[in-house]
């Protein structure tokens, strides 16, 4: 068994993430089932592991007047739970799309982006959201894009030393929605084939006028379709998913593996951008009237 | 990286069901393991530990969560809440009541998670509907019950659902005699109890396909490790170093002699302490491999160049069946219709959600092997054999088994537990990790079938041809079954004069591929479906009506040459035609309606030989009454979770004219109850069932001798005193005077083998004493912009003979058709990619459909009580029904399974992908 160390702030997490080669846990959603897939095969060693579960300040959301704040150790249901504006209806039903409830209640915002896997699901949401991520480390404070943060498959920018603290969301005008489908081959407990996460703001005249639309699943890490947003904006709401097209996801590059066909991919996320947009805008509608 | 170094414990804190424990458990060990290793409290199960399966949940601090996945550093503190507690507001208390009344248990070993993921639901939301109950319980995955009466039972604990229908009568609703244990937690699995002291035993496997290894220096090793006693290597295997279902295929080494044939196939078994065991990676045991070009897939096997993977089967084919009669041939040319289809499956794993565990003893010159198991006298055979012993000298105790569907009938860890025990002298322990579990026991076959199939113009089948090719992987196991069961079953269970069915099963370096409810049939059915519809199609038919047309009934001879007793799938039938007719309806307004989301009714028909194929499977069972009243019914057939123990007594109570309640039931132990066959091929309810009847009358004889009573007499049994009422007359019969043998007064034994014939070389003969049907309808939905598809509704027409116990027949059903429904969409084992249970799918709460459940009972004459075996037969009808829906919905011909979302969308857009 690995040497396992309990943070009880922040500072001391930092000191131990500074001086050591720590895996760091807090839902463990993560780190047990890789663990046991080692394990399985002969290999049961393991870095040791820093906890930092009992840092409570790095948990909840609050705002700023600028941003909404939510802590590394907010978990998915925290996130369903919380009173938040329509701006975070995506990143909600992302969050009862992890796992089931007990995943949800364990598994951390901060632990999604730092897996970095390419079918996690808040990233894309965080993506649409125009999120920041904060990192700290005894040295000082920085953040980052989402879209910097991650690097590639399963890796990210946090450096050895460093531990993300926060996401940081702007605040929105509250006409602006977040929205969020996934594509998976059961009901329940299903890593996604494919997922697209959009925010749409419109006017009162009915007219997009914030686009931010990002799909997982289909290429080493999440993308937003900076040419389909650009698109978008000024359409009829009602026009949006007659706007897109193959050639809006262009640089998406899906693989073959066991849940679907590279080819298929592709086409479904398609369509799922369409029908994420489709109940974003009627749901913008909704709220409007 | 310290893995060999041990962590000093931690004194932590835990308040479990309100009691405070302080343990001294390793920080990093998930709280389940420190729940059930270090707390003694095995009611919370592990199947997975890896948060898949939710098993393991519990609530802490008040929410569910997998204690898999939770490190015990952070439950110091903490409030716990697991099955052995009456929960918060008694919920838990209420919710096992009602799981125990609705059937909503079946094996038990996810019922804890289940429990304690409705009491989260239940203490935050008092009143939820079906939809918010399946949200809540979504995490949990059951195998046996397709959830249906989980949902019922909390939605009655939740006052807002339906009390359960309770009718102790033979026929009725009796809830199950081995259920309190379930819903408590406190049944013991293979995982649950050892002895203090005992061994652990870790199994080192191949992570080739194919490969040949040298090992050096053993001693070494154990020298350099503390807590670590023993290697075992082939070399230790006193007796044969093989184990397979027959006789002459014993063809798979307990531990590899020096070359693999499969990936996840047993090189070494490491015996010691715990932390040695487990901590001591496989790169520092001196293995030194070759690998070999694997043979993946039947083609490869077949191919003329193809490595020869054992030596007395030199064309890689391991077995072949054949069935033949009249001459399809020219049938297919005089026939106005024929049609076609190649079928594809895959590897299906059987997922019951406990992995293989257990224990053995040495005691003196015998050895006792308690695990989970659906066969203990062929366990206690192979044991003896691999152990170079007598027989008489092991002794095989079932715990309490968490799912089997065909998996847990070849032996896995009972040979090496048996050797280990023996060696050291010491108790050994076992327990299978949930991908070691999936990576070295038997799926189900892939197949390729190719069939084809001619009507006359008015639909009436003329002939059927059939050449299937079962990829059995690198060992035997029950391939040669497969081979031989396809053939009778291959051309549905319809009236064909002229039929050729040729199967093989084929070896290759893949998983071994053995038993899983319906050897084979399953596969065999998408595709004599298939072609049903195809024929309906062509000829302009109804697909209904066909079937209707040339359903198999009473009277009717089998392509085999059998002539049926008995058979009520025109029955069956009948009662879908009206459902059909207003199915088909619905489905044509919806898709007028929502093009994108279309609608599709489907149709299939199955049959099931009750027993092994054209073998003896005999069954012996016993009663007992003893001098002081106790009456034992000694039944050596393994419950596991399909519900024989409750029905094999029911009928003994029906025969005997005793109430249940006055039996007590010795299950299983090889010691104590005689050879009753596996659980398997859908057979203890009709083979068993038969013999537990016999038993029963034979005691009832012998009372009413004694009684000089006629044969309606009325018994009651009022401790040592035995009353027989015959009209008028009335006796007692104080048995404490009657000659005690080991304290028994009086018993009766019966034994019955199913009447079955050998077949002849081309198939003909009586293969089985009785054949299961049924019709299947099912309603899916499918997104035709995503090729998604959503079972709505199913229709279960069974002709079951007789349901002893119709809750339990229902939930055999209901676990058949989420078997089915798991075949046809989504599940796929691809040795190495799909080890776990988030990359192998098994359908969850939210997957299943409706199911209502029509019983037909023709009865059976061989069967007790007119009754036959329920076990695989809505399995089989499932897959084909949710095709033919698809199709419907769609156009869309699927012939190769799972039809994940991308071959539905391929096939739509008329592509194989």
């Amino acid at each position: 068994m690995p040497d396992y160390v309990r943070a009880r702030s922040l500072h001391e997490a930092l000191d131990i993430r500074a001086a050591r080669d720590v895996a760091v846990i807090a839902g463990g959603t993560d780190i047990y089932p890789a663990w046991v897939s080692r394990r399985a095969w002969g290999d049961p060693t393991h870095k040791d592991i820093l906890d930092i579960s009992g840092v409570n300040k790095l948990r909840g959301v609050s705002q700023t007047d600028t941003h909404w704040q939510i802590g590394a150790l907010t978990t998915w249901t925290d996130i369903i739970e919380a009173p938040l504006p329509p701006l975070f209806s995506g990143l909600k039903a992302a969050a009862r799309a992890v796992g089931g409830v007990q995943v949800q209640n364990r598994g951390t915002i901060a632990g999604n982006i730092c897996t970095a896997s390419p079918a996690g699901d808040g990233i894309p949401c965080l993506l649409a959201l125009d999120a920041e991520v904060e990192m700290v480390s005894s040295a000082g404070l920085r953040r980052l894009p989402i879209s910097y943060f991650q690097t590639g498959y399963r890796t990210t920018a946090l450096q050895p030393d460093e531990l993300v603290t926060a996401i940081l969301v702007p605040k929105h005008p509250p006409a602006t929605r977040g929205h969020f489908v996934k594509l998976g081959a059961r009901a329940y407990l299903v890593i996604s084939i494919a997922m697209v996460s959009a925010v749409i703001g419109i006017d009162p005249a009915g007219r997009i006028n914030l686009a931010r639309v990002a799909v997982g699943a289909c290429s080493e890490t999440a993308a937003r379709l900076t040419a389909l947003e650009k698109v978008l904006i000024g359409q009829p709401a009602l026009m949006a998913p007659v706007v897109v097209n193959s050639a809006y996801l262009q640089q998406l590059k899906p693989i073959d593996d066991i849940r679907a066909s590279a080819a298929y991919r592709l086409q479904a996320a398609e369509q799922l951008v369409r029908d994420c947009l489709k109940s974003a805008c009627s749901a913008q509608r909704e709220w409007a009237a | 990286m310290n893995s060999h170094v041990q962590v000093a414990k931690a004194n932590l804190k835990l308040s479990v069901n309100g009691v405070t424990h302080l343990v001294a458990a390793d920080p990093a060990a998930p709280l389940s393991d420190t729940l059930r290793e270090g707390l003694g409290l095995t009611g919370t199960k592990v199947g997975c530990e890896a948060g898949d399966c939710g098993a393991c949940t519990i609530l802490l601090d008040g929410r569910q969560v997998c204690a898999c996945l939770v490190p015990t550093a952070q439950a110091d503190g903490s409030i716990i809440d697991t099955i052995e507690g009456s929960g918060p507001r008694g919920l838990t208390d209420k919710l096992r009541e009602a799981f125990h009344e609705f059937g909503a248990a079946q094996c038990g070993i996810c019922t804890p998670g289940m429990i304690m993921a409705a009491v989260d639901l239940l203490v935050r939301k008092p009143s939820p509907g079906a939809r918010e109950v399946e949200d809540a319980l979504g995490g949990v995955l059951c195998r046996c019950t397709g959830y249906a009466k989980i949902v019922l039972a909390v939605l009655h604990v939740a006052e807002g659902g339906s009390p359960p229908i309770l009718d102790p009568e033979l026929g009725g609703r009796l809830p199950r005699l081995d259920g309190v244990g379930k819903v408590s937690g406190r049944d013991i699995f293979g995982a649950d109890d050892a002895p203090a002291g005992s061994l652990w035993m870790r199994v080192v496997r191949s992570p080739h396909a194919r490969a040949r290894f040298e090992l050096g220096d053993l001693a070494a090793v154990i020298a350099r490790t503390p807590g670590l006693e023993v290697i075992l290597t082939h070399r230790d295997i006193p007796g044969e170093n093989t184990f397979g279902i027959f006789p002459n295929l014993k063809d798979q080494p307990v531990l590899a002699p020096g070359h693999v044939r499969f990936r996840g196939e047993a090189v070494l078994a490491l015996v010691g302490e715990r932390g040695a065991v487990e901590g001591l990676p496989d790169a520092a045991l001196p293995i030194m491999w070759t690998p070999l070009p694997a043979v993946i897939g039947i083609d490869a096997a077949l191919a003329a160049d193809a490595p020869v993977l054992h030596a007395f089967a030199p064309d890689n084919v391991l077995a072949r069946g054949n069935l033949k009669t009249g001459d399809p041939a020219r049938a297919h040319v005089d026939a106005e219709a024929n049609a076609s289809v190649t079928i594809r499956t895959a590897f299906v794993e059987h997922a019951y959600i406990e992995p293989e565990a257990g224990f053995a003893v040495r005691v003196g010159d015998r050895v006792e092997v308690s695990a989970c198991t659906q066969a203990p006298y062929m366990d206690l055979e192979e044991t003896a054999r691999v152990l170079g012993v007598e027989q008489a000298q092991v002794r095989i105790i079932p715990t309490a088994c968490g799912g089997g569907f065909g998996g847990k009938l070849d032996v896995s860890i009972q040979p090496l537990l048996a050797v280990a025990a023996w060696l050291t002298r010491k108790p050994v322990r076992i327990i299978y990790s949930r991908m070691e579990s999936m990576a070295s026991t038997t799926k189900r076959h892939p197949a390729r079938i190719l069939a084809k199939a001619s009507a006359d113009r008015n639909g009436r089948l003329m002939a059927y041809e059939l050449v299937g090719d079962f990829n059995t992987g690198a060992y035997a196991s029950w391939g040669p079954t497969v081979a031989n069961r396809v053939p009778v079953h291959g051309a549905g269970p319809y009236a064909v004069p002229n039929v050729w069915n040729r199967t093989r099963a084929v070896y290759t370096n893949e998983t071994p591929a053995g038993a899983f409810r319906g050897f084979g049939v399953p596969q065999a059915a998408i595709a004599h479906e298939t072609l049903m519809d195809d024929l309906a199609e062509k000829l302009g038919l109804d697909r209904w009506a066909i079937r209707r047309l040339n359903a198999l009934g009473k009277g009717d001879v089998t392509h085999a040459g059998q002539t049926l007793e008995s058979g009520g799938l025109k029955q069956c039938l009948d009662v879908l035609k009206p459902l059909w007719k207003r199915a088909l309806e619905a489905a044509r307004k919806h898709n007028a309606a929502d093009p994108r989301h279309r609608r599709g009714v489907g149709i299939a028909c199955m049959w099931y030989g009750c027993g092994n194929t054209s073998m003896p499977n005999p069954s012996s069972m016993r009663i007992t009454l003893g001098a002081d009243g106790a009456l034992t019914f000694h039944n050596g057939a393994v419950d596991i979770g399909q519900g024989s123990t409750t029905v094999l007594t029911q009928i003994a109570a029906e025969a005997l004219g005793l109430p249940v309640s006055a039996f007590s039931l010795v299950i299983g132990d090889t010691d104590l109850t005689a050879d009753a066959g596996k659980t398997s091929a859908s057979r203890q309810t009709y083979v068993s069932g038969n013999a537990a009847r016999l038993a029963a009358e034979a005691l009832r004889a012998r009372i009413l001798a004694l009684a000089n009573a006629g044969g309606d007499a009325m018994l009651r049994l009022d401790g040592g005193r035995l009353h027989v009422s015959d009209g008028a007359n009335a006796r007692v019969i104080d048995l404490a005077t009657l000659p005690a043998d080991n304290g028994v007064v009086l018993e009766g034994v019966g034994v019955w083998d199913p009447p079955t014939t050998k077949l002849d070389e081309n198939g003909q003969g009586v293969p089985y004493g009785s054949y299961g049907f049924a019709a299947q309808m099912a309603e899916v939905e499918v997104d035709a912009k995503l090729g998604t598809v959503r079972v709505l509704r199913i229709h279960a027409a069974h002709d079951v003979g007789r349901a002893i116990n119709r809750t339990l027949v229902e939930g055999q059903v209901h676990g058949g058709i989420a078997q089915g429904l798991g075949l046809a969409l989504m599940e796929e084992f691809i040795p190495g990619r799909t080890e776990n249970l988030h990359d192998y799918l098994i359908p969850t709460f939210g997957d299943m459909p409706q199911i209502i459940t029509h019983l037909i009972e023709d009865p059976e004459p061989s069967g007790p009580f007119g009754a036959k075996g329920v076990g695989e037969p809505a399995l089989i009808a499932t897959a084909p029904a949710i095709l033919s829906a698809i199709r419907h919905a769609t156009g869309a011909r699927i012939t190769q399974v799972p039809a994940l979302p991308h071959r539905v969308f391929a096939a739509m857009q008329g592509r194989r992908e």
